[in-house]
């Protein structure tokens, strides 16, 4: 019965659904800020992997253990992860219709995402202070 | 999930061919054809048409086919000569309005209906979802103030802020172009709706602006553009959907800044 009601709602009724969700646009600021914060961040990253290219496990060690170094590769890692949970998050919604499916892969999204930056995180600080 | 290829009953066949007896210069124009009544899957037909006699449109090459060899061939057209956007559809690949077409030089032209929308006949698509949506924007002009004696006056300066956008005549060549009209056009309100939308968000007489962007402000209403510009290369009219979306989305981050 439930289809069959779902068939007679009028086109207007099923364009105007359940209304606007008033969401959308923090998501959307939010995939441009991380944007943009991650061009100086990820050149921070590349340069500095090229510049230590070849160096042996206690240059590297050194390198980390810097407190600037050590700030911008926690931010770096954490501005990263936000950015790809945004845009993952974009691509299940535009191809996933499914809603269980959708809601499940969003929420791995979600845990996927923040767990990988807990891991670096932790990496980056082990080695910062010394563990 | 979005669905990548066509379902088992909307597989397109090979159909007849028609030839225009007696001619030297034809043209073979490949017609998508699918009939509601028959059962039958959708087929395309191939007429030769003979362009020492047929009109240099795309649209003169249907009218002389549907006269000539198959008066069943079934399409929307009127005013033939881009104003009422009735004969929108996809040739050679790019959706556009048959009347403003010409025909190409190539030996071959191929039509079919616009895409992503279910068919009602041949070259028919069901836009009633289009228009439902287009209904859904409230496209006429909102006040609050008391309706003045004589015309609601406007600068020149706003007036020519509805350049580019007024001129939009609802063909849906656009919308039927987006990759995120195909996949949620049920949610996604589509490129032709969000620049009639940002027509009247943008008329300086409009004292609804507010609601107009509440209702908008939706991930999937709006936020689905990804401005991929299909929507502004398939415009017959030359327009810039995505331009008039993006400036939806400056407004919803003006006003919370």
């Amino acid at each position: 019965m439930s289809n069959v009601s779902q068939d007679m709602k009028t086109p207007l009724a099923k364009v105007r659904g359940l209304g606007s969700a008033k969401d959308g646009t923090h998501h959307f600021i939010m995939q441009r800020v991380t944007a943009i914060a991650n061009i100086p961040l990820t050149v921070f990253f590349v340069v500095s992997m090229i510049g230590n290219a070849g160096k042996g496990h206690a240059d590297w060690v050194a390198w980390l253990q810097q407190p600037l170094v050590a700030v911008l590769m926690l931010l770096f890692v954490a501005n990263f992860t936000h950015h790809m949970r945004l845009g993952v998050q974009v691509v299940i919604e535009d191809y996933i219709h499914k809603p269980g499916t959708k809601f499940s892969l969003l929420l791995l999204n979600s845990f996927g995402c923040i767990f990988i930056a807990a891991l670096m995180a932790f990496s980056i600080l082990r080695v910062a202070f010394g563990g | 999930m979005a669905e990548f290829t066509l379902p088992a009953n909307s597989r397109v066949g090979k159909g007849k061919t028609v030839k225009a007896e007696g001619a030297t210069n034809t043209k073979a124009f490949h017609v998508y054809r699918w009939n509601p009544d028959d059962g039958e899957n959708p087929r395309m037909d191939t007429f030769e048409v003979d362009m020492d006699t047929c009109g240099p449109m795309v649209l003169d090459a249907l009218i002389k086919i549907k006269n000539e060899m198959d008066p069943t061939l079934t399409f929307r057209r009127s005013c033939r000569e881009g104003v009422c956007g009735s004969c929108a559809m996809n040739i050679d690949g790019e959706n556009t309005l048959a009347c403003t077409k010409a025909i190409g030089d190539g030996k071959n032209v191929s039509i079919t209906p616009l895409p992503s929308r279910e068919v009602v006949k041949d070259l028919v698509p069901d836009l009633t979802d289009f228009y439902a949506q287009y209904a859904s924007i409230k496209p006429w002009m909102q006040t609050q103030s008391v309706t003045p004696e004589r015309e609601r006056l406007q600068s020149r300066e706003d007036r020519e802020k509805l350049d580019g956008l007024y001129e939009c005549i609802l063909c849906a060549c656009c919308s039927t172009s987006c990759p995120s009209y195909w996949w949620n056009g049920d949610k996604y309100l589509g490129p032709a709706i969000l620049l009639q939308s940002y027509r009247w968000l943008i008329d300086s007489r409009d004292e609804a602006t507010g609601e107009r962007l509440d209702d908008l402000e939706d991930p999937f209403r709006l936020y689905r553009c990804h401005t991929i510009m299909n929507c502004a290369n398939a415009c017959p009219k030359g327009l810039n959907p995505a331009k008039a979306i993006n400036e939806i989305k400056m407004m919803m981050v003006e006003r919370r800044s």
